[in-house]
C-alpha cells in the first residue's frame, strides 16, 4: 500500500469514528464555546485601550480565539489517542506493518480537519460575541494563517499524543508538554490575525512575517513527527 | 543485568558516594574558579560606562545562560547518540538526563538573576519581550522533559521517549535568538538600555567574563559527572531489586511444589 | 560610592547563583551517598 493510500485510510477511519460518536461535535465544540463566553464574562468590563476604537474584548479577540483553540486541541488529542488505546488498536496497526509516518500523517490530517472546523466556528463565535469584524482585504492572510496554524497544531498534537499515549498521568502530562511547545503558534497566529483584522491599526503587511513563524513551526513539527512517531509508539 | 541466583545485596560495598580522585580535583578547581569570579566580578573589574556597577551581574548571568544552552545541546547530542547507535547504551540516556537537570538549574538561575538585573536597570522584574518569553518557554519545556523521564516503564522506554523530546526541545534554542531579531524588526525596540545588549567590554571585563565561563563550566562538568553516576546507580538498584524479586518469586514457586 | 540598594541587588545575584547551585550540589552528593550505599562495588564502574 502506498504512503498516501495508507494515510488516507487512517484519516478516513479517524474521521468516521468521530462522525459516528460525535464526541467532537457534542463535547469539544460546546466546551470551546463556553470558554469563549467565559472570556467575555471575565474581560467585558474593561474599557478600550487608549488610542483605538475597539473595546478591550475586540482588541484581544484573536488571542482569545487561539487560546480557546489550544484548550480544545488538548481535548481532541486525548480523544484521538483514546480511540487507539481502547482494544489496543494502535499496537495492532503497528504489528500489521503499517508505515509509522503514514500513520502519523493520517492522524494529523484527521485532527487538522476537526481543528479547522473548530477554528472557523470560533471565528464566527467571536464575530457574534466580541464584535469582531473581518475586512475583505485581510481574508487571504486570515485563511493562510488558519491553514498554517492548523497543520502545525495538528502535527504537534499527534506527535505529543503519541508520546503520552500509554504513559501514566497522561491526562495532566499532555497539557504540561504541549502548551509551551505550541506557544509560538499562539503568538504568531494571534499577531497575524490581528494584522488581518486591522486591530489597533495594524497593517496587513505586518502579519505576513508572523505567518512565516507559524509555517516554520508547522514544517519543523511535520518533519519531526514523520521521523519520530515510529520510535515513539513502538514501545 | 546480573545473572546470579543469589541476591546480590549479600556483599557490602566498600565505598559510598560517586566521588573519585578526578572529581575531587575538578571540584577543587571549581571552587577556585568561583572564588576568582567573585573576586573579579565584585571587586577587580571596573564599572561600565552605561550601566555602572550593575554590569557586575553580567558575570554570573551570561555564563549561567551559556552553560544552560550547552547543557541542553549536550542532552540533545547524547539523546541522538542513544537513538542512532546500534547498542542503545543507557549511559547516553543518563548523560542526557543529568545534563538536562543541570541545564534547568542554570536556566532558572539565569532568569532569576536576569530579573534582579532588570529591576536594577529597567525598574521591572519581568517583561513579555521576545527573549524573556522564549527563554521562559525553554525552561518550562525542559521541566516537561524531566517530568517525562519519571513516567515509569522500562529504562529503554524512558530513554526513547525522552530522547525524542530532547531532540525536539533543543530546536527552541535557535528560536530564542531568532525571535529576538524578528521581534526587533517588527517593534523597533531600542537596544541601548537593555541589560544584555550594547555593553562595551574592555580587557578586564572580558577577562572576568571568561573567568565566569570557566568557573561555570567546571561546575557543570562536576555536577553532571556526579548526577550521571547516581542515575547509573539508581538504574542498577532498580535492576537488582527486580532480580531479587524474580529470585524470590521462583523460590516461592519451588517451595509450593 | 555604590548606592546601597544597588549593591543589594548585585550581591544578591551572586548569592542567589551560588546558593542555589550549592544547594543542588549538596542534594546530588547526598542522593549519591544514599543510593550507592546499597550497591556492591561491582555495580559502580568508577570505583
Amino acid at each position: 500500500m502506498t504512503f498516501l493510500r495508507t494515510a488516507w485510510l487512517v484519516a478516513g477511519k479517524d474521521l468516521r469514528i468521530e462522525w459516528r460518536s460525535r464526541i467532537g461535535l457534542n463535547q469539544v465544540l460546546p466546551f470551546a464555546a463556553i470558554v469563549m463566553v467565559l472570556f467575555a464574562f471575565a474581560l467585558d468590563r474593561f474599557p478600550a485601550p487608549p488610542g483605538t476604537d475597539d473595546t478591550l474584548l475586540e482588541s484581544v479577540a484573536p488571542g482569545l480565539v487561539w487560546l480557546a483553540t489550544l484548550f480544545s486541541l488538548l481535548l481532541l488529542v486525548q480523544r484521538t489517542f483514546a480511540i487507539e488505546s481502547e482494544d489496543g488498536a494502535l499496537d495492532a496497526l503497528r504489528a500489521s506493518g503499517v508505515d509509522a509516518a503514514a500513520l502519523f500523517w493520517g492522524k494529523t490530517a484527521a485532527l487538522a480537519a476537526q481543528l479547522a472546523v473548530l477554528e472557523a466556528l470560533l471565528l464566527v463565535t467571536a464575530i457574534l460575541l466580541y464584535g469582531t469584524e473581518v475586512r475583505p482585504s485581510g481574508v487571504v492572510l486570515l485563511v493562510t494563517t488558519w491553514l498554517a496554524a492548523t497543520v502545525g497544531l495538528a502535527a504537534v498534537g499527534t506527535l505529543y499524543g503519541g508520546l503520552a499515549a500509554g504513559a501514566r498521568g497522561r491526562e495532566t502530562l499532555l497539557p504540561l508538554l504541549m502548551l509551551p511547545v505550541v506557544a509560538p503558534v499562539l503568538i504568531g497566529a494571534t499577531r497575524a490575525v490581528e494584522a488581518a483584522l486591522g486591530i489597533g491599526g495594524t497593517a496587513i503587511a505586518d502579519g505576513w512575517p508572523w505567518v512565516g513563524v507559524v509555517t516554520v513551526f508547522a514544517v519543523a513539527f511535520g518533519a519531526g513527527g514523520t521521523l519520530a512517531f515510529g520510535p515513539l509508539i513502538d514501545e | 543485568m546480573t545473572s546470579t541466583s543469589v541476591p546480590v545485596a549479600a556483599k557490602a560495598p566498600t565505598s559510598t558516594g560517586t566521588a573519585t580522585k578526578a572529581t575531587r580535583v575538578l571540584g577543587a578547581a571549581a571552587l577556585v574558579g568561583i572564588a576568582w569570579l567573585v573576586a573579579f566580578g565584585l571587586g577587580f573589574s571596573p564599572a561600565d560606562a552605561n550601566q555602572r556597577e550593575s554590569v557586575r551581574i553580567l558575570y554570573v548571568h551570561v555564563p549561567a545562560a551559556w552553560l544552560a544552552y550547552l547543557a541542553f545541546v549536550v542532552t540533545a547530542l547524547a539523546s541522538a547518540i542513544y537513538l542512532l547507535s546500534k547498542r542503545h547504551s543507557l549511559g547516553w540516556d543518563r548523560l542526557a538526563g543529568a545534563s538536562a537537570e543541570v541545564g534547568v538549574l542554570f536556566m532558572a538561575v539565569t532568569l532569576v538573576v536576569g530579573a534582579l538585573w532588570g529591576r536594577l536597570t529597567w525598574g521591572v522584574f519581568w517583561e513579555w519581550d521576545a527573549r524573556l518569553t522564549t527563554t521562559a518557554f525553554l525552561l518550562v519545556t525542559y521541566i516537561g522533559y524531566l517530568t517525562v523521564r519519571r513516567l515509569g516503564g522500562t529504562h529503554q522506554q524512558r530513554a526513547r521517549r525522552s530522547a525524542v523530546l530532547a531532540l525536539l526541545a533543543v530546536l527552541e534554542i535557535p528560536l530564542v535568538h531568532w525571535s529576538v531579531r524578528l521581534w526587533r524588526s517588527l517593534h523597533q525596540e531600542a537596544t541601548v538600555l537593555r541589560p544584555d545588549g550594547e555593553v562595551k567590554m574592555d580587557g578586564l571585563m572580558l577577562f572576568t567574563l571568561f573567568v565566569g565561563i570557566v568557573a561555570f563550566t567546571l561546575m557543570y562538568v562536576w555536577l553532571v559527572i556526579h548526577r550521571q553516576r547516581t542515575l547509573a546507580a539508581e538504574d542498577a538498584l532498580e535492576d537488582v531489586g527486580l532480580d531479587i524479586a524474580i529470585v524470590a518469586r521462583r523460590a516461592e514457586g519451588r517451595g509450593a511444589r | 560610592m555604590v548606592a546601597m540598594e544597588d549593591a543589594g541587588f548585585i550581591i544578591g545575584s551572586y548569592v542567589v547563583t551560588f546558593a542555589s547551585i550549592g544547594a543542588y550540589a549538596w542534594y546530588v552528593l547526598r542522593r549519591a551517598r544514599k543510593v550507592t550505599s546499597r550497591l556492591p562495588d561491582e555495580a559502580k564502574p568508577w570505583t
